[in-house]
């Protein structure tokens, strides 16, 4: 009797190692281990020829706070950080202002044309980003039918012909695009779920239809709000590629500069210092933005059990 | 004039016609009930009072006013789901508020009317609860009060007490009776179970296919039932058919084929051959070991092929010799036995010319 138990109640537990171990050890080699290599090299000398210097010099352990020292030292990091976060809060913004709009639209509409709609969105996924990205630089460019247009109304008004690309105004637009499949999606799965029935009762009671968005829709949508903004922001925050081909010497993002002191300026330390503070950033902000979610709808179980 | 005047309604779905041309007067006051089974229209009837949905043909008219180009936000009826739909991001507080705020009531106002209205429907003390922390039956109050507070001329209700147990269904029934005497609004009831029907409703309108069957009180729908359908809808029934024997003196007799003649008081002067059915209640039949000492109206005899012990009451289907079964419901009242007959025993079955109701075919 007793065997038989025992191995009754190992059997799960191997069983559940086998299906939860693969994907631990490939997050703690390929995501915690290099993490923690980075916040090592932080405290590092960079090497006289990029890379690091060696960890032990002279038989002492060269670890330095110089680094961080020059983070906080030099406003124009602050700055950059300041503009990263700006344009990462602009793009949520003008996704979520697109996106909500058309997950409604997904959300209402019939069987067949649904699943055709949420093909169409994310269909722009099959094909390459940066050849996405590039392609955008063609449609900026300044002999492209946009730009003509754009300054021939602005002659028309007397005004100097404006370039397009290489402007914060293509970094932005590039980054809406981009990102908007990530708003859809979690907006259409929250909004497809609502109840018909609220709406009628809402409107038996004598809402009009803005007052039965804004005090039944929107509020019961705020967790596909917050899940798009987290998909939306968090990647934006880091992006490299978007300014780096369509922006000017002005939308230098932190991403870049992260880059910058990878390959260019080879000041590994200094790199690890601010992808330290871009984790620690995206991480305090996601935290808020869950704080604040929590204290709109009571405890995220209870929400669960409202909607079953 | 009634408060709520129904004319010649119709909505039609494609080739369906959900309601078809029924005309309805709602007096103030009163609980009136549709009735029916599901697809028979009563809620398709009900959210057109509603506003939800607008007839292809008749009018909706409350207090004489045409409904017809109101929206249902900009009618003074108001709703109780079957789902209830509370505002699950809300408090019991803020839904009671909630039409409240879309009435533009002042703000000093509002505290005191959520208040009347939690204690109108027995709820004090649960307005800072979250729909999800509530009981059915609480959810249900909540509901009632929401659509309340705002004093609404007429109440529509659509399957309210569906989703509650049985014994909650009971208890909520007489708690609506009381709240309807309470607060004097008329309601307006759907419901497919025609217990509840009965004991709620000042009026019933029985409806079947689109149409009303029958309008008329519980006792007169239950007692005397006009169509087969209705006999057949509301409660157990017997249905005895045959062609009319005899008819005249305020007495009918229909040849009822594998039970014999049945007699039954009726004014009807249908003539003889006509089809005919008699509608006879299962309580309304005696039913004895002994043939009866004195000589009953009807007289058959039997055997038990199968009963129903339901506790206080059984329900005997017995077996004539010509093969029909009747349903006979005997209470279980001898005392030291659990029921008087078991299966297979012979029993003589009668019941009196007033026991049965005549229906016109």
């Amino acid at each position: 009797m007793k065997p038989k138990s025992i191995s009754a109640a190992t059997r799960p537990r191997v069983g559940k190692w086998l299906v939860t171990g693969p994907p631990l050890a490939y997050l703690l080699l390929f995501f915690a281990i290099p993490s923690l290599i980075m916040v090592l090299a932080s405290f590092r000398t960079p090497g006289e020829f990029g890379g690091l210097a060696p960890l032990f010099e002279e038989g002492r352990l060269d670890l330095n706070l110089d680094s961080y020292v020059r983070f906080f030292s030099e406003s124009i990091y602050a700055q950059i950080f300041a503009k990263s976060v700006w344009y990462a809060l602009a793009t949520t913004l003008f996704c979520l202002a697109l996106a909500y709009p058309l997950a409604a639209l997904i959300a209402k509409s019939g069987r067949r044309y649904r699943d055709l709609l949420l093909l169409l969105v994310i269909l722009p996924f099959w094909s390459n980003f940066l050849i996405r990205v590039y392609a955008w630089m063609i449609i900026f460019g300044p002999n492209a039918a946009l730009a003509r247009t754009v300054n021939g109304v602005l002659a028309w008004f007397g005004h100097e012909p404006v370039p397009l690309l290489f402007s914060s105004f293509a970094v932005l637009v590039c980054l809406v695009y981009v990102h908007l499949p990530f708003m859809v999606l979690p907006l259409y799965a929250n909004l497809e779920k609502h109840d018909q029935a609220l709406l009628d009762a809402a409107q038996d009671l004598g809402a009009n239809a803005w007052q039965r968005f804004w005090r039944i829709t929107f509020p019961l949508s705020l967790p596909g709000v917050y899940a798009g903004a987290a998909l939306v922001f968090i990647p934006a925050l880091g992006i490299f590629a978007i300014p780096d081909i369509l922006g000017g010497p002005e939308d230098s993002l932190i991403g870049n500069v992260i880059k910058q002191q990878f390959l260019e300026t080879r000041d590994w330390p200094f790199g690890s210092v601010l992808s330290i503070v871009l984790t620690i950033a995206a991480l305090f902000l996601a935290g808020l933005a869950a704080c604040v979610a929590r204290g709109n709808l009571g405890t995220p179980s209870s929400v669960k059990a409202a909607r079953a | 004039m009634a408060l709520l005047e129904i004319q010649n309604v119709t909505r039609r779905f494609g080739d369906f016609t959900a309601v078809d041309n029924v005309s309805i007067g709602i007096e103030a006051g009163e609980f009136f009930t549709l009735l029916g089974p599901s697809g028979c229209g009563k809620t398709t009837l009900l959210r057109m009072i509603a506003g939800f949905d607008l007839p292809d043909g008749g009018r909706v008219l409350l207090n004489g006013e045409d409904l017809a180009g109101r929206p249902p936000e900009r009618r003074p009826m108001r709703m109780v789901f079957q789902s209830y739909a509370l505002f699950p991001h809300m408090t019991v507080e803020g839904n009671v508020a909630f039409p409240l705020q879309m009435a533009k009531t002042p703000a000093a106002e509002i505290g005191a009317k959520i208040a009347a209205a939690l204690e109108d429907v027995r709820l004090q003390g649960f307005g800072k609860r979250y729909p999800h922390e509530l009981s059915g039956g609480q959810k249900q109050r909540v509901a009632l009060g929401r659509a309340l507070v705002t004093h609404p001329a007429v109440l529509l209700l659509d399957e309210p007490l569906a989703a509650l147990d049985a014994k909650l269904r009971e208890e909520m029934q007489i708690e609506l009776i009381n709240l309807q005497k309470e607060v004097g609004i008329t309601f307006v009831y759907v419901t497919h179970d025609q217990t509840e029907a009965l004991a709620l409703s000042h009026r019933i309108a029985v409806m079947n296919k689109g149409r009303v069957e029958q309008l008329d009180a519980p006792s007169k729908i239950y007692g005397f039932p006009r169509t087969r359908f209705v006999a057949d809808f509301i409660g157990q029934c017997n249905l005895f058919s045959g062609p009319v024997a005899a008819s005249g003196n305020g007495l009918v007799t229909v040849d009822v084929p594998a039970l014999g003649p049945v007699r039954v008081a009726t004014d009807s002067k249908l003539a003889p051959g006509r089809p005919a059915t008699i509608a006879l209640r299962p309580e309304k039949i005696r039913i004895e070991a002994t043939a009866p000492a004195d000589t009953p109206d009807n007289h058959y005899r039997g055997t038990v092929a199968d009963l129903l012990y339901m506790g206080d009451v059984t329900v005997y289907r017995v077996a004539t010799p010509g093969g029909m079964r009747v349903e006979a419901l005997l209470a279980n009242s001898q005392s030291g036995r659990a029921k008087f007959f078991e299966v297979g025993d012979a029993v003589e079955m009668s019941w009196s010319v007033e026991a049965g109701h005549f229906i016109e075919e």
